[in-house]
């Protein structure tokens, strides 16, 4: 089904609630080989929800229908020098797809912020407000076009990352911000990764404002695409702005990391070509029978995690991105097929205050039916989870099982 | 203002729930004489009072838990409660439910800088955060003007904002983590301190939810790096649309400012005659931009916004050349509301945020409405992000001048959500909002959120009465399958 307008959307959805058939919701599709295999008979095709329905830079928002190639609104936005802050990651060719083919609404559903999350936060922080038909036949809003507002529960945030399994998304209303003037990387190189979770962290708190802070040791290097890399190992931080005040932080930085290693500078070009490369996880898309994890840990914690799974999976890779916080990691596929309890053993299930969860990103279905893709819950939250599902989607319509069985 | 009708049953059972509570709670956890619970009758919102049945002051997580499970199968009402700043009634007592005051959780638990993150238990103040790393140079970035009193945990209940949240964003996007006790006792840990929390965003959820969903007994946020430097331009000009038009020619410079504040002509006023500032007293609006970060982007944009208030027709231009200038020009709007409070009785703030270039037409509208409702209003508006606080003043000894004031207040909240902004920015819906909910929500919009309630307290035991305007049973929304089932701080400065 391919509904042309919001209107049909909700049509399809009743019809399918009548049926009580599962529906597969799909924007342009680059995602859909992320989840849980689940089976549903028919697929609710939103790409047909296109088009600006806001867009006043002044008041830095922009609304969009959930189809709308996200693309298009980048060129938009650039031709007023504005953003989306957060740097979505685009996972087609990841996944096996095309570049550049994403939605909107697929960005919003999946939450996936590029290297910038540290600065500027993830989708979900700049997600304000949706229109979305509900699971109960029911179109809804919630949220709003201002950027402070609390009036209600925060349901955009609910729904960013919910994979499609709570609404069928038909507007969302986002924040934009100016498009920094310039851009430049500092690089330390041929630090081991404990050396360079200091060398972030030590930048991130430093006060010269750090657009990004990732690290890819020398055997995932080469993979990047950035020729001026060379092959030892990249260290990078980054920093954006106004011309006068990167001349001014670069050299901070220089003097402040210059005791660690060698200290270079990746131009505006270069860096953009990197950064992008980081964010799309580029090192792994000429690797396609690897299978892909990625982790959300305490930054600190990133090279201890890592160092762990290489003990419990030989022949890993693995590079950072959020200052240690996001580990993006290769495994070779073998006896335990996804090498789940020794990823999951590393990152540690709950425990304190600290914390972390890892997702199975790319994987064969066979795989990923087996495996718990999304980190498992303690049963508190994952009855608390299941009964917020049924506030929006009773009868089980959208993505049923993606994230989790049952839910 | 009509509360959730007290169950005569509960009521009658007072002294067995009394000490059901003190053997969970002992010692002088539980409170029940009248006097000593005076001071809980009311938050910051004081046109509101009931005295609750019983207040309890648990010391730990377990507590809370036992609590929560002990009220819950006994079908006794919850109203959890930090330091009790909320404006919007947010903690209201209700007679036949107790208060569950966090001030004994007021530790902080760990200061992690190779994280950037600090954990405290939820009674420690929005300040307290700052103050335990500030020697470091680190400080929490979310800056409601109560800070000095208000907690960490009502700070989520709120989604608490500030001056700086245009550049470094509210509570939610400052919180990393949590651990909360659900109605039923289950004690839940969402987030930590990675940056991402896994599965659903419950805590995107429970940020901003009024202490409906959830009681939040531990707090992980994110702190920054102080910036190097701050700096502030004092701009006068001869109109709000003038002022309104700078704003926006900021913001299309690509700068985005850590504060922008306004204040109209009688706010500005007021203001000078109170603390003396040097403000401009021939101007319309007077706009307060600061730049904060490295020192050589602030000397930068220092010059590009002198520039762009120029081009804009500003009649005063003034560029801070010390701290001490900078404090300054900040104690004029940071005192706003003290000083308004001594040109008039009473005065009512109201809380709404539009789209910032509707600014010129909702001042003048409500310049109208001030003629109709005969009140006077002044103006503070947090620019950098629409959020208006209209001030009414009217005295509460005159005959209808509270009604009328509530009136006015309610005509001026649905002008926002008319011109497409919304009925609370940042002090929360509350009771103050709740009849209100209608102008901005459908039913079906507004029965989805109850929907959402009942999955984390499915007999609507949490802090009944808030936020909604009707209350309905979980099980009459839908066929929804259940599984299982005054303290006021007048002095404080008020943004």
């Amino acid at each position: 089904m391919k509904p042309a307008d919001a209107d049909q959307a909700l049509e399809a959805v009743r019809w399918a609630i009548s049926e009580e058939t599962p529906l597969e919701l799909v924007g342009s599709g680059t995602k859909r080989a992320l989840g849980r295999p689940f089976q549903a008979t028919h697929t609710l095709d939103l790409s047909g929800l296109t088009g600006v329905t806001l867009y006043e830079p002044e008041e830095l928002v922009l609304s969009a229908r959930a189809g709308t190639p996200l693309a298009e609104l980048e060129a938009l936005l650039a031709e007023n020098r504005q953003q989306f802050a957060f740097e979505p990651t685009d996972f087609g060719p990841l996944l096996g797809g095309e570049a550049g083919r994403q939605t909107v609404g697929g960005v919003v559903s999946c939450n996936l912020a590029g290297p910038r999350r540290v600065k500027a936060g993830a989708v979900r922080d700049h997600f304000l407000g949706f229109q979305a038909v509900s699971g109960r036949g029911e179109a809804f809003k919630a949220g709003g076009r201002v950027v402070k507002n609390v009036t209600g529960y925060d349901l955009p945030k609910l729904v960013a990352g919910a994979y499609g399994t709570l609404t069928v998304l038909t507007e969302v209303t986002l924040k934009v911000l100016p498009a920094p003037e310039d851009t430049r990387t500092v690089l330390v190189r041929a630090l081991d990764d404990a050396d360079a979770i200091r060398v972030m962290a030590l930048a991130l708190q430093s006060p010269y404002e750090v657009a990004g802070a990732a690290h890819v040791p020398a055997s995932l290097a080469g993979g990047l695409g950035v020729e001026e890399l060379g092959g030892a190992a990249a260290t990078a931080i980054r920093l954006e702005g106004f011309g006068p005040s990167i001349e001014y932080r670069a050299g901070k930085l220089r003097d402040l990391l210059g005791g660690f290693g060698t200290v270079e500078f990746l131009e505006r070009e270069p860096s953009l070509a990197f950064w992008a490369a980081l964010r799309d996880v580029k090192p792994f898309v000429a690797q396609p029978e690897r299978l892909v994890w990625r982790l959300s840990v305490p930054p600190a914690d990133g090279a201890r995690v890592v160092a762990d799974i290489k003990g419990r999976l030989p022949g890993s890779d693995a590079y950072f991105d959020w200052g240690g916080g996001l580990v993006w990691l290769a495994v070779d596929p073998g006896a335990e097929a996804a090498g789940q309890h020794a990823v999951r053993g590393a990152v540690g299930l709950g425990g304190g205050s600290g914390g972390g969860h890892a997702t199975l990103i790319r994987a064969p279905d066979t795989v990923r039916a087996s495996t718990d893709v999304f980190h498992p819950q303690p049963a508190p939250l994952a009855a608390l989870s299941a009964r917020v599902k049924e506030t929006l989607d009773p009868k089980r319509i959208f993505n049923p099982g993606r994230m989790y069985a049952g839910v | 203002m009509k509360m959730p009708t007290p169950d005569a049953s509960v009521l009658a059972r007072r002294a067995e729930i009394v000490n059901a509570l003190r053997a969970i709670v002992p010692g002088e956890g539980v409170i029940v004489e009248r006097d000593e619970m005076r001071v809980y009758e009311t938050d910051a919102l004081t046109a509101y009072r009931q005295l609750p049945m019983v207040v309890v002051l648990p010391t730990t997580t377990e507590q809370v838990s036992q609590v929560l499970k002990y009220c819950n199968e006994l079908g006794i009402k919850v109203v959890p409660r930090g330091a009790g700043t909320s404006l919007s009634g947010g903690a209201l007592p209700l007679a036949d439910g107790i208060i569950l005051g966090l001030g004994k959780f007021n530790k902080i638990l760990d200061i992690d800088y190779a994280n950037r993150t600090v954990t405290a238990q939820p009674g420690v103040t929005n300040l307290g955060i700052t103050t335990a790393v500030a020697h470091e140079g680190f400080y929490y970035a979310p800056d409601p003007s109560s800070q000095i009193a208000c907690t960490i945990g009502g700070n989520i209940a709120e989604n608490s904002g500030g001056v700086h949240c245009l550049k470094y964003g509210l509570t939610t996007n400052n919180v990393l983590g949590i651990e909360m006790v659900l109605m039923n006792g289950d004690i839940v840990r969402l987030g930590g301190k990675h940056l991402d929390s896994e599965g659903y965003d419950l805590l995107g959820i429970m940020t901003g939810s009024e202490g409906l969903l959830g009681v939040v007994t531990e707090v992980t946020v994110r702190i920054l790096r102080k910036p190097e430097t701050l700096r502030a331009v004092l701009i006068g000009f001869p109109s709000s649309e003038t002022g309104g038009n700078c704003v926006a020619a900021i913001i299309a410079a690509g700068i985005i400012p850590g504060g922008m504040e306004m204040m109209d002509k009688p706010a500005i006023h007021a203001a000078e005659e109170f603390v003396h500032a040097g403000y401009p007293l021939d101007v319309e609006a007077l706009l307060i931009v600061e730049l904060d970060g490295p020192e050589a982007e602030v000397h930068h944009l220092i010059g590009e916004v002198e520039k762009i208030a120029r081009d804009c027709g500003a009649v005063s231009v003034r560029v801070s050349e010390s701290e001490d200038e900078r404090m300054v020009f900040w104690a004029g709007r940071k005192a706003a509301f003290p000083a308004v409070g001594r040109i008039s009785p009473d005065y009512l703030c109201m809380d709404g945020t539009i789209p910032r270039k509707q600014l010129p037409l909702v001042l003048n509208r409500m310049t109208e409405m001030s003629e109709k409702h005969g009140l006077r209003v002044a103006n503070v508006f947090h620019a950098g992000d629409g959020n208006l606080h209209p001030l009414i003043l009217y005295d509460a000894n005159k005959p209808g001048e509270l009604q009328a004031a509530e009136d006015f207040g309610a005509d001026i909240l649905k002008l926002c959500v008319e011109v497409g902004g919304v009925l609370t920015g940042e002090h929360g819906v509350g009771v103050e909002k709740r009849d209100l909910m209608i102008h901005q929500f459908t039913e079906i919009d507004l029965n989805q959120q109850q929907r959402l309630k009942c999955a984390f307290d499915p007999e609507g035991l949490l802090n009944p009465g808030k936020v909604f305007p009707q209350l309905h049973r979980c099980a009459e929304m839908g066929r929804m399958h259940i599984h299982r089932g005054q303290i006021p701080f007048p002095d404080l400065p008020r943004f």
